[in-house]
């Protein structure tokens, strides 16, 4: 049996025993935890709105028309690509606020994060909210991290309503992680685009009194991925790198809830892009899993074929853009029922990668359903 | 483990050979070819009008290689020169253009960080390792010449 459990023979007779579909565990009720990694949350936080800012050049993407504003410039009028990521990310929880019709004074708690060293772009819009504050970092996969941190606190009572925010932009990231801007430099086909944008979405508790209007959107699980390394370093290359963390997470997900790829009408992935996305079906068939008929790539669809971003878009504002702008509506107007988020992240560093580490991967899933 | 053993990476690396996109190299080469070219032309077209207006030639030369720098300097401040490296790669890249580009982007980057700090000590974070390695090849070329043509 290989250590890794993510071979790509035969896992072993004892791996294929944990592989059998074990039968669904009940979901009613106070059960909090199923397995070790899922959380469910019966209580059923659930969203209250949602909101979006892409910059220009996501505005000239398929989804242009679905975004709650398209920046005109990628520097809002500030001083740098830093303040113009956290001004991103302000517009969006401001959006999504006035949306729920909520004033900050209504919240608990903001969840928040971004590619930046130490959350540069979430602590600065942070720092006049004042709320209480969680700064998250799961590079890519931070929006599936602060939904399922949401459900957890929504669920146990720690708070009644949440923000969690999200940006990245395309500028600070590749100044941050590999060369100026203006830097003439031609990225490989395996090169994803950081998204320039922000995505928010506000939840609050689910049965407490009325249990709200309906319909809305709930979150009814959370499967908390572990760091899988595979061993490679390519940075330019990061859907090779993220499809195995994608597969571990969707795998402890579906034998721990005892749900199938079918039972979802959408596995939406975050970021894996032309590369990683296939690579992640043939691991999850590899283990008796056909993802293909419900799997979509948010990196994907974030932008059109010509404008040339090579292998899809991604950062921590893809999943959220997508998500928000257009699966929420979609679940909320009845197209889906029920739908399940996998955002992956590479933790990695331009320091790491030039004391040649290879790059560390997460996964979050986040399930959400429409009631 | 989430920590994967070589076998299992080798045996994923196989699988990912099968859906990585073949890097276009023919179509690469040939706009480098073209994008190369085409400042090797300009600086030929400059070069020769230095010398129509009676500039000597070894004038004429460095006065080429100083328009050159100038020129990628500004379409790497216009936002333009990056567009043609993409498109250009190694062509954009190898030419004095490409040079001045490697320069004048960090500058223009790390702007924001001050004068000092910003600008002066990351402007050759990019052009500094071949400042380096350049003028360590030609010491050790200017030995090895020393050695072979002037014997004592």
């Amino acid at each position: 049996m290989a250590a890794s459990g993510l071979s790509l023979g035969d896992p072993g007779p004892e791996r294929r025993a944990a592989l059998r579909v074990t039968p669904a565990v009940p979901v009613t009720g106070e059960i909090r935890r199923l397995g070790r990694s899922t959380w469910h949350f019966p209580r059923r936080p659930r969203f209250l709105a949602v909101g979006t800012v892409a910059g220009p050049f996501e505005g000239r993407g398929p989804l242009g028309s679905l975004f709650d504003t398209v920046t005109r410039d990628e520097l809002l009028g500030k001083k740098s690509w830093e303040q113009a990521e956290s001004e991103l990310a302000l517009q969006a929880f401001s959006r999504a606020l006035s949306k729920a019709r909520l004033t900050p004074q209504d919240l608990d708690i903001l969840l928040a994060g971004d590619l930046l060293n130490q959350l540069g772009a979430s602590v600065f819009f942070a720092r006049d909210q004042d709320l209480p504050f969680l700064g998250l970092f799961g590079a890519c996969s931070t929006w599936a991290e602060g939904l399922a941190l949401a459900g957890a606190l929504l669920d146990g009572g720690y708070a009644q309503r949440v923000a969690v925010v999200t940006s990245s932009h395309h500028h600070s990231a590749e100044r941050q992680f590999r060369y100026p801007t203006e830097f003439a430099v031609q990225r490989p086909p395996t090169a994803t685009w950081t998204a320039t944008g922000a995505g928010a979405a506000i939840l609050e508790e689910g049965d407490s009194g009325s249990g709200g209007p309906a319909p809305a959107v709930v979150l009814t699980h959370a499967t908390v991925g572990r760091v899988v390394d595979t061993g490679l370093k390519d940075p330019y290359d990061l859907g090779s790198a993220m499809a195995p963390a994608a597969a571990d997470c969707l795998e402890t997900h579906f034998r721990e809830t005892g749900r199938s790829p079918l039972d979802y009408d959408l596995v939406a992935t975050g970021d894996l892009g032309e590369v990683g996305s296939p690579l992640l079906q043939d691991l999850l068939l590899a283990r008796g899993i056909n993802l293909a008929p419900v799997h979509q790539d948010c990196g994907l669809l974030l932008y059109r074929q010509d404008q040339d971003v090579h292998a899809g878009g991604s950062g921590c504002a893809c999943s959220a853009l997508v998500f928000s702008a257009r699966f929420y509506p979609e679940l909320l107007g009845g197209k889906m029922k029920r739908m399940l988020i996998v955002a992956t992240g590479a933790l990695f560093s331009q320091t790491s990668y030039l004391q040649g580490e290879s790059i560390p991967c997460i996964a979050y899933a986040v399930a959400l359903e429409r009631v | 483990m989430p920590r994967w053993p070589s076998s299992d990476l080798k045996n994923y690396q196989a699988l990912q050979k099968k859906r990585i996109p073949a890097r276009p190299w023919g179509r690469n080469a040939l706009w480098a070819f073209l994008v190369g070219g085409a400042i090797a032309l300009i600086g030929e077209a400059v070069r020769q009008l230095l010398l129509f207006l009676g500039v000597g030639p070894l004038l004429a030369l460095n006065l080429t290689a100083a328009i050159l720098v100038f020129l990628g300097g500004l379409l790497t401040g216009f936002g333009i020169y990056d567009e043609v490296g993409r498109v250009g790669g190694m062509g954009a890249a190898l030419p004095i253009t490409g040079f001045a580009n490697a320069i004048v982007s960090p500058a223009m980057e790390f702007k924001r960080e001050g004068w000092v700090m910003g600008v002066g000590a990351r402007m050759f974070s990019i052009a500094g390792p071949v400042v380096v390695y350049g003028l360590l090849t030609s010491m050790a070329v200017g030995v090895v010449h020393y050695v072979l043509f002037y014997p004592r």
